[in-house]
């Protein structure tokens, strides 16, 4: 492991960043227009509602942590297809660049820009609607950590998919962290979902954490065997997406895609 | 060490489904030596230099650099070879300068500024640092790519018509340059063209590539008289052409 040849793949993202305004919008304007959305909707419904639990209190922490797990996923996953884009995958691994160095160097890139994001979001919610994420305490740690885990395994999924597919399966590659998100219980308990659909929330990371908020807003407590069930799924998943991408990069080394990726291999 | 071939091929075969791209090609390039690669469209010749640099896995075979087998994640040796590749372009959304920094990085140059700075004056980039290389004209552009080539001081050096898109005098002068290179450096150049007069004035051996193999090899300046042809085009023709003819002589 060489953390220069990190520090190159990091780097590069850095430059394309600060040469172009537009990929700017991806870090903070998404999460921002989000954010606004959802405390719109939550200072409403607390205005004409007579809910127990303040709508803003549960609508923006789940906004805020969806958000944060989205911009880790596609963090990683842009910072991929602008290789993609800039046909840089021969360059890159004719190079002593090893494929484990270069995912760091996107997963890197994910942190920055996910934390970017974050760091606007939770400035804006709590000058526009007087919201401290920071209110759910340590509770906020394993949190993120889980769903960092789970939006990384999502990215090297979504990156070894694009691999295979060829550039057009970019757009298999946007909507995946929408398909999960109505069993991840972002807004709502996994309990009101129907029975048979309950075992597929139970099976990924993230409902764990919005069950665990939802907990901690109400009873200022979550279980603690359920964030560590949170964990070792969202491990297992990155293991798994981690040899996925693995197995698919051989494939690709194998099939010589390198030199004919435009070919759309699907 | 230092005796070790800059690039030793034994057996290398590439198979694609029923196709053999490459089959069973053995040779080698020896330091401070220029070989040239020849041969029609889908000869073998890209698919070889892929094998080369560890982007396509070979079927059989073996590739040892500098006395060094690749293969897997053993990418240490990268470092100490480069390539520039008319199909393979660095990418155009960064800056020259951006691009090179990058690619000194992934090599480990050391000194990678100063570096950078001789190298954009040796291929007369410096007006063009700040400026994205795809904006730059494709003769350009290929001299970015040969800049980056470059950046390492490579022991082995792939290039894969690397004059291309070059006007004839700038292709002159990436011609004496890569020589002088060789020369001062003792690297060894494998050098893929369809530009004989490129390959007859650069080479100091060709292989002639058909149906993935190696047909020919020789001193491109006799080469032709040997199998009675006038040049090293009417060669080349005839290879492309009717193979078999060669091979029965």
């Amino acid at each position: 492991m060489d953390l220069q040849r990190v520090s190159a793949v990091f780097l590069r993202q850095i430059f394309l960043l600060r040469l172009n305004g537009a990929r700017i919008t991806n870090v903070f304007l998404w999460p921002a227009l989000d954010l606004l959305l959802w405390g719109f909707i939550a200072t409403y419904l607390d205005r004409v509602g007579k809910a127990q639990v303040s709508f803003l209190t549960v609508f923006l922490g789940a906004a805020v942590l969806w958000g944060f797990l989205v911009r880790v996923q596609t963090g990683m996953m842009t910072a991929f297809f602008e290789d993609m884009w800039a046909h840089n995958f021969f360059n890159f691994f004719a190079s002593p660049l090893r494929i484990w160095e270069y995912t760091l160097g996107l997963i890197a890139t994910a942190i920055m820009t996910a934390f970017a994001g974050l760091s606007l979001v939770l400035l804006m919610a709590w000058v526009f609607f007087g919201y401290n994420l920071f209110r759910l305490g340590l509770f906020l740690m394993p949190f993120m950590g889980i769903l960092f885990v789970f939006g990384v395994a999502l990215g090297v999924f979504t990156s070894a998919m694009v691999l295979r597919l060829g550039p057009s399966a970019e757009w298999l590659a946007w909507p995946i962290p929408f398909i999960l998100g109505p069993f991840a219980g972002i807004f709502y308990p996994i309990s009101s979902l129907p029975k048979y659909v309950q075992p597929i929330s139970w099976a990924i990371a993230p409902s764990y954490v919005f069950e665990g908020m939802r907990g901690v807003i109400a009873s200022g407590t979550v279980s603690q065997m359920d964030l560590l069930l949170g964990f070792v799924i969202a491990a297992a998943y990155l293991l798994a997406a981690a040899l996925f991408f693995v197995y698919i990069f051989r494939l690709v080394l194998r099939n010589g895609l390198f030199t004919r990726f435009s070919a759309e291999s699907m | 060490m230092a005796s070790s071939p800059a690039v030793e091929i034994d057996g290398l075969t590439k198979v694609y489904g029923n196709i053999r791209a490459v089959d069973r090609v053995s040779f080698c390039v020896r330091q401070g030596e220029i070989v040239g690669l020849l041969g029609p469209n889908g000869a073998g010749k890209t698919s070889t230099i892929n094998m080369i640099l560890g982007v396509l896995e070979p079927t059989a075979g073996s590739v040892k650099i500098l006395g060094e087998r690749v293969g897997g994640q053993n990418r240490d040796i990268m470092k100490r070879v480069n390539f520039a590749a008319a199909h393979e372009r660095i990418p155009g959304n960064l800056t020259v300068w951006q691009d090179l920094y990058v690619f000194a990085l992934l090599y480990g140059v050391r000194n990678a500024r100063r570096r950078i700075r001789e190298l954009l004056e040796e291929f007369s980039l410096s007006a063009f640092e700040d400026t994205r290389v795809g904006l730059l004209s494709s003769g350009e552009q290929m001299r970015a790519s040969l800049a980056k080539a470059m950046l390492n001081r490579p022991e082995l050096l792939l290039l894969d018509e690397p004059t291309a898109s070059l006007d004839p005098s700038s292709a002159k002068t990436i011609r004496e340059k890569i020589q002088s290179y060789t020369r001062q450096s003792g690297a060894g150049v494998l050098w893929a063209s369809h530009n004989m007069h490129e390959v007859e004035t650069v080479c100091d051996r060709v292989l002639f590539f058909s149906h993935g193999s190696v047909l020919l090899e020789g001193d491109p300046r006799t080469l032709p008289q040997e199998h009675c042809k006038k040049d090293l085009e009417e060669l080349f023709i005839t290879v492309a052409r009717e193979p078999l003819t060669l091979e029965l002589e």
